[in-house]
């Protein structure tokens, strides 16, 4: 724990919105497709036109039940839908569709890890919900406009238990849940837009204390960053009331990123009774045990099965395995460069290295690095084969980096072949020695640290071709004579 | 020729044989409408242009011999199913501006058999009322008597069907709204099993009990429409995943052996001596054609009422939250902020009746009583619904009246809502199971018409209209027809 008092703890509970990659809205044919011009993605049913009708997009339910599998939880066969009641002019039923009763993943967990070491954080349940639409305050005068394009994209709300202690715990909790839905691929989890939002419940209380403390949800948390900072915030501001004899008020808080604080609300924002009810319009879906099956069969390599597969596959050390691990795309991206150097201890050092330098200098994401995994393995395996040192192996690396070239023209083109000759190393430490009587003499005598100074010499002398490992062998016997 | 006396099933025959056109049968109801329809106001829309170049294109098709299997046949539309480019006000100042931009899949299954929409009939507000008088769009009259009202909600349509302004007329019913009109104005009306007929474009009133159906002369031009309105609609999650069925094929196999079940606990009410008459001679009329009379008991049938008016308005204060001002519809003149273009668009927008009903639905959700009210209500109603299964083990139809009387008069019952929700108490029964009603006429009293009403298990719409057809083909209380 970090700088508050030591006898408080803090109950944190997190809610995840997560926007699902479907094609159409959870309800409609409309596209979901994000920044188009306002309204031009919104059909009578999504503009709650009189007499339409929801009809149940049957992708959201293979992407849920591969989201309940990987948080090892329930499916309920029937799950049903129910109306939550509001009013406000993005929400132009004035409901929003949603689960209550029988949500469509339940009792599930996920087990993280952060410096403390591992623990396990409930899921309560991950539920299905249309998304609203956007109002827009500023391009109209004393108006506010309305963009229904948003108005019933799939989300799924993601609920844990009250489980979480930390902000550190939150967060791995999070990028958990990110990297999960990002290898299920069912959402691009992109926070930044919108399409993975978290709000966090936090209470305090005395350490010790069964009773929990009153809770104050806080929303518009937008990156991973900011819930660590939001939820640290909201604890010690909790802390900091109690102690100066203040009650907490139970209330929904914005997060203010720019001066780190978090504010209340106005309260007719959130002071509703959303009078939920079964949805009439939809029956209660059964999922049959075959379509559960045929949805699980397509189930990719989860995180944490990904991990320990690298470390007993590859050898890879759990370190190494995680930080690959983590993200899909660089897992992807190692198997393919392993592939070709078939040395994944080097493969796993060159991305998490060099690669991972370049990327983040250009704000790149993995998919977009400009040496391809396939040029990658081959500039590994070349290092492997003796072809080239690492050195040079770095050299080529930048050219390839900015001239796309192959590995190998840029080898021949530019001699940086290895020299791996025990003669041609001879000559070049024969020559390296006789400039150098006076350090040769002092080694003589008993400085061995000079061996290192003959060794520069002699890559010096080779431009760094000669093979480290002949020049080391070489070297030593030569200066033992 | 007096067009309007035939059958629908006669004046289709009329069409394909080339006695009159589609221009000629269509042209024929306008100018009754335009001559008669200004004591009544069973239309809010005439669809004139529309209509006639609908018949126009349908001769054509005749002529070419390549005509549709409903070609020409006029027919009216409650103002509540919503008709591309043609204003649909579901009988409310809210939608008083509406001209819908999507067509009803009952519209659109009709205008692909080449039915003629003649205009959009007057209705109560949203559905909600018995008597057509909570309409923005002012009362309908009943043509029997212009003092009396048609009943409601589908007024319009039973008004117009009966004045014969229309040869028939689509429908919808929530709590009795096609069954009850019919009786009051001497019709045949039938509403089939919730989930036949698509609600896809038909403006919601209560989602789990609206079901669409006709008001027509006779069971026979029922079953005509009803069977061309019904089958699958992929835009309705609630309609059962059930072909377009043959209704007219039973039509006139005997009812004899079948076996029609009374109700003692309906029987057991204080029943007005002429509508116990009346119901007896029907009874009579079905024993003489060799059907079976059992008593039977539907042990919870007098919760109804109570249930529907919990679970009818909880679901209309959610589906009439979408009328705020905002994208369409009734907006309040120079709202102050957007709080305020809500409140007051839907208290300017809304009748009483509505407001009554969206208050009564708000509270029964209510945090706090959703258990008490809304829960025990869908648990009483699952009751209901076995006592209906149970019964239907052991008859094939079951009949009733229709309603407790014959039509009241204008604004009798427009101060006491609980009396007016009365009218339906027998008709609710079968929303709330979601079985299929029908109403015929079985006689009359001091000049007006009285209905009596068949229920039959889940999708035996074709055995109801079988019954009815019966008895039409054995007495003549469907022929009778108001002086107007």
């Amino acid at each position: 724990m970090k700088n508050y008092s030591e006898d408080w703890e803090a109950v944190i509970g997190l809610e995840i919105h997560v926007q699902l990659s479907t094609k159409s809205k959870l309800f409609s044919g409309a596209s979901t497709d994000f920044g188009a011009l306002p309204n031009t993605q919104a059909c009578n049913i999504d503009l709650a036109m009189p007499g339409v009708l929801p009809v149940l997009n049957e992708e959201v339910l293979r992407m849920a039940v591969k989201l309940g599998k990987a948080l090892n939880a329930e499916i309920n066969s029937p799950t049903s839908f129910a109306r939550k009641n509001y009013f406000y002019p993005d929400s132009p039923k004035g409901y929003q569709i949603s689960q209550m009763d029988k949500p469509i993943v339940e009792n599930g967990y996920l087990d993280i890890e952060t410096e403390n070491g591992g623990k396990r954080i409930g899921v309560t349940r991950a539920h299905l919900e249309e998304d609203a639409g956007k109002s827009l305050h500023d391009d109209f005068e004393g108006q506010s406009g309305i963009d229904l394009n948003r108005a019933g994209t799939p989300l799924l709300e993601i609920v844990s238990e009250p489980e979480i202690n930390t902000p550190e715990e939150a967060v791995a909790y999070l990028k958990s849940i990110h990297s999960i839905i990002r290898y299920l691929e069912i959402s691009d989890g992109n926070m930044a837009e919108g399409s993975m939002r978290c709000d966090a419940n936090v209470s305090v209380r005395k350490i010790g204390e069964e009773e929990l403390g009153t809770r104050t949800e806080t929303k518009n948390v937008n990156s991973f960053r900011f819930v660590e900072k939001a939820i640290q915030y909201e604890i010690e501001r909790q802390i900091h009331e109690l102690k100066s004899g203040n009650k907490i008020t139970q209330e929904t808080r914005l997060y203010d990123s720019q001066a780190n604080t978090t504010r209340p609300m106005r309260s007719k924002e959130f002071a509703n009774d959303y009078r939920y009810f079964p949805e009439p319009d939809l029956l209660p879906v059964n999922l049959e045990k075959e379509f559960i099956e045929e949805v699980l069969a397509t189930m990719p390599e989860m995180p944490n099965e990904k991990r320990e597969r690298f470390v007993s596959e590859f050898s890879l050390s759990q370190y190494d395995a995680d930080l690959l691990a983590a993200d899909k795309d660089v897992a992807d991206f190692f198997e393919e460069v392993t592939k070709v150097s078939n040395s994944p201890k080097l493969s796993a050092n060159w991305i998490m290295g060099e690669l991972s330098a370049e990327l983040n200098n250009e704000n790149l994401g993995i998919k977009e690095s400009k040496v391809s995994s396939n040029k990658l393995g081959q500039l590994i395996s070349r290092i492997e084969d003796g072809t080239i040192s690492g050195k040079i192996a770095k050299d080529i690396f930048e050219k390839i980096w900015t001239t796309g070239k192959e590995v190998d023209d840029i080898i021949k083109e530019e001699g940086l072949e290895q020299v791996t000759d025990d003669k041609e190393i001879e000559l070049m430490i024969d020559e390296v020695i006789e400039n150098n009587p006076q350090q040769l003499e002092q080694y003589r005598s008993g400085k061995d640290r000079l061996f290192g100074f003959f060794v520069g010499q002699v890559m010096k002398a080779s431009q760094g071709k000669a093979n480290p490992k002949q020049v080391n062998d070489i070297l030593k016997s030569k200066l033992e004579k | 020729m007096d067009l309007h006396k035939l059958s629908l099933t006669k004046q289709l025959e009329g069409l394909k044989k080339g006695d009159f056109t589609s221009t000629e049968l269509t042209s024929h109801y306008l100018n009754r409408i335009s001559e008669l329809d200004g004591q009544l106001n069973s239309f809010i829309t005439v669809t004139e242009d529309q209509a006639l170049s609908q018949a126009k294109a349908a001769d054509d098709r005749y002529k070419k011999n390549n005509n549709f299997s409903l070609d020409g046949l006029p027919i009216a539309h409650k103002d509540i199913f919503c008709t591309k480019g043609v204003l649909t006000t579901c009988g409310s100042k809210m939608l008083s501006n509406f001209e819908a931009p999507y067509s009803s899949t009952v519209y659109d299954k009709l205008d692909k058999k080449g039915m003629v929409m003649l205009g959009k009939t007057n209705m109560d507000e949203f559905a909600m009322g018995s008597s057509n008088e909570t309409s923005y769009f002012g009362p309908v009259k009943n043509p029997w008597n212009i003092e009396y009202v048609p009943g409601g909600s589908s007024g319009g349509s039973a008004s117009c069907v009966s004045a014969e302004l229309a040869p028939i007329a689509t429908a919808t019913d929530t709590g009795g709204s096609i069954r009850q009109p019919a009786s009051l104005c001497g019709l045949t009306g039938i509403k089939p099993t919730y989930g036949r007929v698509s609600r896809y474009g038909m403006i919601a009133f209560a989602s789990s009990l609206d079901q669409g159906g006709v008001i027509a002369k006779s069971a026979e031009d029922a079953a005509l429409i009803l069977e061309a309105m019904s089958g699958h609609d992929p835009k309705d999650s609630t309609s059962l995943k059930l072909d377009q069925p043959d209704l007219t094929k039973n039509l006139n196999n005997p009812v004899k052996g079948m076996k029609i079940g009374l109700p003692k606990e309906f029987f057991e009410k204080e029943m007005a001596p002429y509508v116990l008459k009346s119901i007896e001679e029907a009874i009579e009329v079905y024993k003489s054609l060799g059907a079976e009379i059992v008593e039977i008991s539907l042990g919870n049938i007098n919760l109804s009422l109570p249930i529907y008016y919990i679970i009818a308005p909880a679901e209309c204060s959610a589906n009439l939250s979408r009328y705020d001002g905002v994208r369409y519809g009734y907006r309040c003149e120079d709202p102050k902020d957007i709080e305020d273009l809500f409140m007051r668009t839907r208290e300017e927008g809304f009748g009483a009746e509505v407001k009554r009903r969206i208050l009564i639905g708000t509270y029964a959700l209510s945090a706090g009583y959703y258990d008490a009210f809304y829960l025990k209500a869908q648990k009483c109603r699952q009751l209901v619904a076995n006592d209906f299964s149970e019964a239907f083990k052991s008859v094939d139809v079951i009949l009733s009246p229709t309603t407790p009387g014959t039509s009241f008069k204008s604004g009798e019952k427009t101060n006491d809502p609980v009396e007016m929700y009365l009218q339906d108490i027998f008709t609710i029964p079968a929303n709330l199971a979601g079985l299929p009603g029908l109403s015929i006429p079985c006689g009359e009293h001091n000049g007006l018409p009285l209905g009596m009403q068949l229920v039959g298990n889940s999708l035996e719409e074709g055995k109801l209209l079988q019954f009815a057809h019966s008895f039409q083909s054995n007495t003549d209380w469907h022929m009778k027809m108001p002086n107007i």
